[in-house]
């Protein structure tokens, strides 16, 4: 293949990777931010979206888009229920002490994994697409619905920006952000906050499962990715900078899926891990963190 | 054991009229199949290695399935030796390290007398070592050329499915001769790919034949089109095997990236689709295309007695989906492995008189002595070669078309199209 058509192929196959990564992560960011909790059990949110949209699929009769639209409403929805329910009753008790939490959300994950396993059982199970386009191009085609991902993770994105900076509820996350005490000083439910967010983080996650789905299969085994790589570009984004998650997940999808095309993916691999080494080691706040006060 | 007490008194004639008695209906029940009191009527013990989770869930859950039913045929059968048959299911996660620790497992703390039905080849080749420390068979249903190559030891065996070698040995001159001679081939990137690798390019080149680029695929891998781009434009034959959860996707991806326009011939091993429904949306593009199969998944037209005996034993309706459940797609080229061998494990613990856990050298050399297994209700996929020195198996093999959102045989090969010298001879090994 030519070496244009061979780039667009790569900036395409990048370009959803960062879609799909800069939900995720963002997640991730965000619970991290506002929380100080590194949730280890990011992944496997992630996971709960994508198995829970294929029940979703499957219960809703109808064309596939019909099932598929009520996946991507219902899934964020029941994972973010999972969440906040998790915070409450785990999280919370244990003073959100950073520590503690690790340990907490990695004795999640095994429980989401196990859970998954035990009710959805072990298999790779595909979902349709809402439409089968397909996009060709005089040298290859391309799915269609992968630039739908596209153009969807931007509007989630762009409606996460405006839900944190134009309404109440986003003034108060970052009032919490800011400083927990001086928000619970100014009559701040944290504990509602932090449910909120928990919440948020993981239906981001489910999002992001539901639109990925079609493109792979739900699996149990389906979050160590998602976890890995997320935990790569908030590292180099600057943990709880959402700007530094989005230009990290560009980044590191872009980068990921020009290197693999032209070189290797094992290759793309080494290069984001050593990318996230430096970035520790130079500027370990990440690319647009602010250094602890 | 019922016991019934006679109220009578026991006199000589009494005693002697029972000896008689007893005497003929011990040689009647000789004759019958069941259960007959030998030396112990202890069931004899099977472990059974199982990819219940992890990657090879959909293999395992239909190795599963295919061993229970023949365990009932078996059993309703008489068993082996005259004692009935138990199957000890233990997952393994399809992961090596934790395949070594279940065959541990089934054989010191389950006691059983050989362990059976592993499939991935990674698996294998981390449980096979210590199969051999504990000197317990191990019969393996992995289509790996580890066995042949001399790799392992006396004690694992592989009878009950071919080679990789010897499957793409078979086909190469159908390939070649058929769909074309520049071959580009996608594949897996550890020991089961690179039997594909190795093998297919030497098979390919012997028949004057070209591979012009090898696509080596992590293991781990998600997403496939960033591969595909590799793929030689003056490709003729794509040759492609995959295995684990993301199959589905791989195959829609080669469907997205050649879309309409042109493609090459497609030649790719049933893996790639075990366990999918290949008339699923986004694989239109498979019609046409050419699929390896170790024992068709669609019941063909000319299917003998034997095969559709099977079909209907472990519950497979004719479209290769599971009787109770159309979307539960069988793994049906693999499956019938698991089924023979636990055949193959009977016929040599009956010649080798097995009783306990000390005849296991026995059993092993029985296996070994074993050379032509006919086809049967115990052999449905076909006729079989079996060599003792390589301790591995030789079979047909099927190349199927897509039409019509089924499978059909176009073409069979011999037995004698897939054999090759031998690499080892185990039975010059000590146990």
């Amino acid at each position: 293949m030519d070496f244009g058509p061979f780039l667009l192929l790569a900036s395409l196959e990048g370009l959803v990777m960062a879609a799909v990564l800069a939900l995720t992560a963002v997640g991730l960011s965000l619970v991290f931010g506002v929380m100080r909790v590194v949730n280890v059990a990011h992944g496997e949110f992630f996971m709960l979206g994508a198995i829970s949209a294929w029940f979703v699929v499957d219960l809703v009769p109808g064309p596939a888009a019909l099932g598929f639209a009520a996946a991507l409403i219902i899934s964020p929805l029941l994972v973010g229920a999972i969440a906040a329910i998790a915070d409450m009753t785990i999280l919370k008790r244990l003073h959100y002490e950073p520590e503690a939490t690790i340990v907490a959300t990695i004795g999640l994950l095994y429980i989401f994994q196990q859970l998954a396993l035990t009710f959805y059982g072990a298999d790779a199970r595909p979902v349709e697409a809402p439409f089968s386009l397909r996009i060709q191009f005089p040298w290859f085609g391309y799915s269609g619905y992968k630039l739908a991902v596209i153009a969807a993770s931007v509007v989630v994105l762009v409606g996460v920006w405006a839900f944190l900076t134009k309404t109440r509820a986003g003034l108060v996350m970052r009032a919490t952000q800011l400083d927990r005490e001086t928000a619970q000083a100014f009559g701040i439910n944290v504990d509602r906050v932090f449910a909120g967010v928990f919440a948020l983080g993981a239906a981001l996650a489910a999002t992001a499962a539901v639109l990925v789905v079609p493109i792979q299969q739900a699996h149990y085994l389906m979050g160590g990715d998602p976890l890995l790589l997320s935990f790569i570009v908030v590292i180099i984004g600057g943990l709880g900078s959402l700007r530094g998650t989005v230009v990290a997940a560009l980044l590191i999808g872009l980068s990921d899926g020009i290197i693999s095309v032209f070189f290797s993916p094992t290759l793309a691999k080494i290069i984001a891990t050593l990318l996230v080494a430096m970035v520790l080691v130079f500027r370990p706040q990440g690319l647009f963190g602010r250094r602890p006060a | 054991m019922t016991v019934i007490w006679h109220a009578a008194k026991a006199n000589r004639r009494s005693v002697i009229k029972g000896l008689i008695a007893g005497g003929s209906t011990l040689a009647a029940t000789a004759s019958l199949p069941r259960y007959i009191q030998a030396q112990t009527s202890e069931p004899i013990r099977l472990g059974f290695q199982l990819h219940r989770t992890g990657i090879g869930a959909a293999y395992g859950r239909w190795y599963e399935r295919t061993a229970t039913a023949a365990l009932q045929v078996l059993n309703d059968s008489g068993g082996i030796n005259g004692r009935p048959v138990e199957i000890l299911f233990e997952d393994d996660g399809t992961d090596p390290k934790r395949g070594a620790e279940v065959v541990e497992k089934l054989a010191v703390q389950q006691n059983c007398d050989v362990v059976f039905g592993t499939l991935f080849s990674h698996v294998v080749m981390g449980s096979a070592p210590r199969a051999g420390e504990l000197k317990v068979p191990y019969l393996v249903c992995s289509e790996g050329h580890h066995v042949a190559s001399g790799a392992l030891d006396r004690w694992t065996l592989q009878p009950g499915i071919t080679d990789v070698k010897s499957q793409v040995q078979s086909m190469a001159p159908w390939v070649t001769q058929n769909l074309g001679r520049k071959v580009t081939m996608v594949f897996p990137d550890y020991a089961f790919g690179h039997d594909h690798r190795d093998y297919f390019t030497a098979a390919v080149t012997a028949q004057g034949g070209e591979v012009i680029e090898h696509v080596a695929i992590p293991p781990t891998e998600t997403s496939f089109t960033r591969y595909l781009p590799r793929i030689p434009n003056d490709t003729e034959v794509l040759y492609h095997v995959m295995v684990g959860p993301a199959v589905l996707t791989f195959v829609k991806e080669l469907g997205e990236f050649y879309g309409s326009g042109s493609r090459p011939e497609i030649f790719g091993f049933i893996d790639s689709l075990e366990a999918v429904d290949i008339t699923a949306p986004g694989l239109e593009f498979l019609d046409g295309t050419h699929f390896w199969e170790g024992h068709p998944r669609f019941l063909q037209q000319d299917a003998s007695d034997y095969e559709t005996y099977y079909r209907a034993a472990v519950g497979v309706d004719e479209n290769g989906a599971s009787a109770a459940d159309p979307r539960d797609v069988t793994t049906y080229a693999h499956m019938f492995s698991v089924w023979e061998t636990l055949f193959s494990i009977r016929d040599a613990m009956e010649a080798a008189n097995y009783r306990t856990p000390a005849d296991r050298p026995a059993f092993v050399e029985a296996m070994e002595s074993v050379t032509e297994i006919p086809a049967s209700i115990e052999h449905p996929q076909g006729a079989k070669l079996f060599n003792g020195k390589t301790h591995q198996v030789f079979g047909i093999q099927n190349i199927s078309v897509v039409a019509d959102g089924r499978m059909n045989v176009v073409h069979t090969t011999s037995i004698d199209d897939g054999l090759y010298e031998d690499e080892v001879d185990y039975t010059t090994l000590p146990f």
